[in-house]
């Protein structure tokens, strides 16, 4: 009410009102509280509106236009969608990257479930084990990924020596379409480090109480780890099976410097095919149209997880 | 009877297999704790041992693990090569940068969302936690035209300008939860004595998360140190090239022909030991990091 008679400038007499008032909310210490919050939180809003906000609307108009940058962004409606829709190298980056999520993320949980388990046994030096499965979390990706198409390399890598050892022939990791995805996902097991810590600090906080109780009952490791750990832990499994889908679908660095989507496409990451289509194609409505899609996979993933086992996860 | 005893009763009740069981289940568990460590390590030390091996040495099968000699000209030929020095300079530059805007506004915004009680507090927070789950590929795009059209490419300015604004959204939420846990009677005393918002997180609160601002310096220094999209997409001439992107390039450089592994692991080991040096100092902060992301989030 108080702003259509400001923007017809029937009763002027109102804006001043209205301001005194301000200056007398702000007097209040809820006034007070509200402007200081906002000033420390103010460049964090800016941040969101800059960053966030304003270039996500764009990507969300160019997905409907085409644009290489320099000639003049045109109007093309649904074109894009429809475009990938036929698009064979799109279907191929979704069913890679599917494919990496699907298997690297339950294995991942599996591997730093079992080494959190592992380290937190009471030995004398284990410090230097929780080191020593930690360290390989924090190398750099672009070291990571020179090492690795190192240790992946046919004739003289550390894999196939490692295979050679046990008697096993060798692979091909990086020449064979079959082979490089399992590659990668093996690469990535590798650095599984940040969430053992994770599952460790849940292992940590669970109270001795219920080992004690349990083990009155007779129940043995195995009845513990399943009736007490595992459901304890529930939260901490649900939050690094998200992290670790939001993460997945995000990967770049190894299909572009190992391998740079081949052999035949078998590691064209989604992302990686986003990027070659903005930054060397420079389609920039096709790419816009790209990231929109990848937000809304990743959201649907998240949801459903959510949905299905958000209830079902304990939270102490 | 206390449970104590309980549990020593229990355990004596039990004749002598169940004992004998429990240390090979230990036996077992050392055996693969030990093997694990193997397979960690191995790689690291096949890249040290590359990194210190001639031409040929490096193809030669089986692996031999201490090479005889050891080249440490590896090292200066292959920092050397290309100008990494500069390169670390101009990480650095960044770095610095990224470390005094995370550091500022991260931790104003996160004292903003511990401590003031303000109408809407609750939904922009909701906003912030939202982002973190945002895929930075979603904005890649429009941002990377945004900055062309600032005229800020190949400069350090798209690397370092956004993180003054707010610092990330992962770090205002470790700022805030350290936060959360200090005394609000601290605050109180201070407000009786006419302290201000401002003057209670800079005389209260900064002192006393010393922790938590190292922290965050830590992933700051490994996140500007390691980012690779980021000066893959904004810087061009080598001149102002970073550590990962010359690293990288250098892949592609000696990738035609016969690859010069000895001299990429050189410069692989290069960019890894300071992550790994600072892990060795400040471990106890880094997996106090890990913890509080997952723990309460």
């Amino acid at each position: 009410m108080n702003k259509t008679s400001v923007l017809s400038g029937q009763r002027p007499s109102q804006t001043n009102s209205g301001f005194g008032r301000f200056l007398h909310w702000f007097r209040t210490p809820k006034g007070r509280r509200t402007v200081t919050g906002y000033i420390f939180i103010g460049p964090f809003i800016l941040g969101v509106l800059f960053w966030v906000v304003y270039p996500a609307g764009m990507a969300a108009w160019l997905a409907f236009h085409e644009w290489n940058l320099i000639s003049p962004a045109k109007f093309v409606g649904l074109k894009n969608f429809e475009t990938m829709l036929g698009d064979k190298l799109f279907w191929q980056s979704l069913k890679v990257t599917s494919v990496y999520t699907f298997v690297s993320v339950p294995l991942g949980m599996i591997v730093s479930f079992s080494m959190a388990l592992l380290i937190n046994t009471k030995v004398r030096g284990i410090a230097i084990f929780r080191t020593i499965y930690y360290l390989p979390s924090i190398m750099p990706a672009v070291a990571n990924a020179v090492l690795w198409a190192w240790i992946l390399n046919t004739d003289f890598g550390l894999l196939n020596a490692g295979l050679h050892f046990i008697g096993l022939p060798k692979i091909a990791w990086l020449q064979e379409p079959e082979w490089t995805l399992p590659a990668l996902i093996l690469m990535s097991l590798w650095g599984v480090g940040q969430a053992m810590i994770i599952f460790l600090a849940g292992l940590q906080g669970i109270d001795e109480v219920f080992y004690e109780a349990a083990k009155i009952d007779g129940a043995g490791s195995w009845a513990q780890l399943v009736h007490i750990t595992i459901p304890m832990m529930s939260s901490v499994f649900f939050f690094n099976l998200i992290m670790g889908i939001i993460n997945s679908f995000q990967v770049f660095t190894a299909g572009y410097l190992i391998t740079n989507g081949g052999p035949q496409n078998a590691s064209l990451f989604y992302v990686l095919y986003l990027y070659r289509n903005g930054f060397q194609h420079l389609k920039m409505g096709y790419a816009s149209a790209l990231s929109w899609v990848l937000f809304f996979i990743i959201a649907f993933f998240t949801a459903f997880i959510f949905r299905t086992l958000g209830r079902r996860v304990y939270y102490q | 009877m206390s449970i104590e005893t309980m549990s020593e009763l229990t355990s004596q009740s039990r004749p002598g297999p169940f004992k004998r069981n429990l240390s090979t289940g230990r036996l077992i568990t050392l055996v693969i704790l030990f093997v694990g460590a193997i397979i960690m390590i191995a790689p690291f030390a096949f890249m040290i041992s590359s990194s210190l091996k001639t031409e040929t040495q490096v193809f030669q099968f089986p692996i031999q693990w201490i090479p005889e000699p050891t080249r440490w000209m590896n090292y200066v030929e292959a920092l050397t090569n290309k100008p990494f020095f500069l390169y670390f300079k101009n990480t650095m530059v960044i770095v610095i940068f990224n470390q005094i805007a995370i550091l500022l506004t991260a931790s104003l915004v996160g004292y903003g969302f511990a401590r003031i009680d303000f109408p809407g507090r609750d939904i922009w927070f909701a906003i912030a936690l939202a982002t973190i789950m945002l895929p930075f590929y979603v904005t890649m795009v429009p941002q990377f035209i945004l900055f062309s059209r600032l005229g800020w490419m190949d400069t350090n300015l798209p690397l370092i300008v956004p993180y003054f604004f707010g610092g990330g959204a992962f770090n205002v939420f470790l700022f805030r939860q350290f936060f959360r846990s200090i005394p609000e009677d601290l605050s109180d005393a201070a407000r009786i004595d006419g302290c201000s918002e401002f003057g209670i997180y800079w005389r209260i609160f900064v002192p006393l998360s010393v922790p938590v601002f190292i922290t965050v310096s830590i992933f700051t220094f490994m996140f500007s140190w390691n980012d690779f999209i980021g000066p893959l997409l904004y810087i061009n001439s080598p001149e102002n090239f970073t550590v990962a992107l010359g690293l990288a390039q250098y892949r592609s450089m000696l990738g035609v022909g016969r690859t010069r592994w000895d001299l990429l692991m050189a410069a692989s080991v290069a960019m890894t030991a300071p992550i790994v040096i600072l892990f060795f100092i400040l471990q106890r902060y880094f997996i106090k990091g890990v913890v509080m992301s997952g723990i309460k989030g």
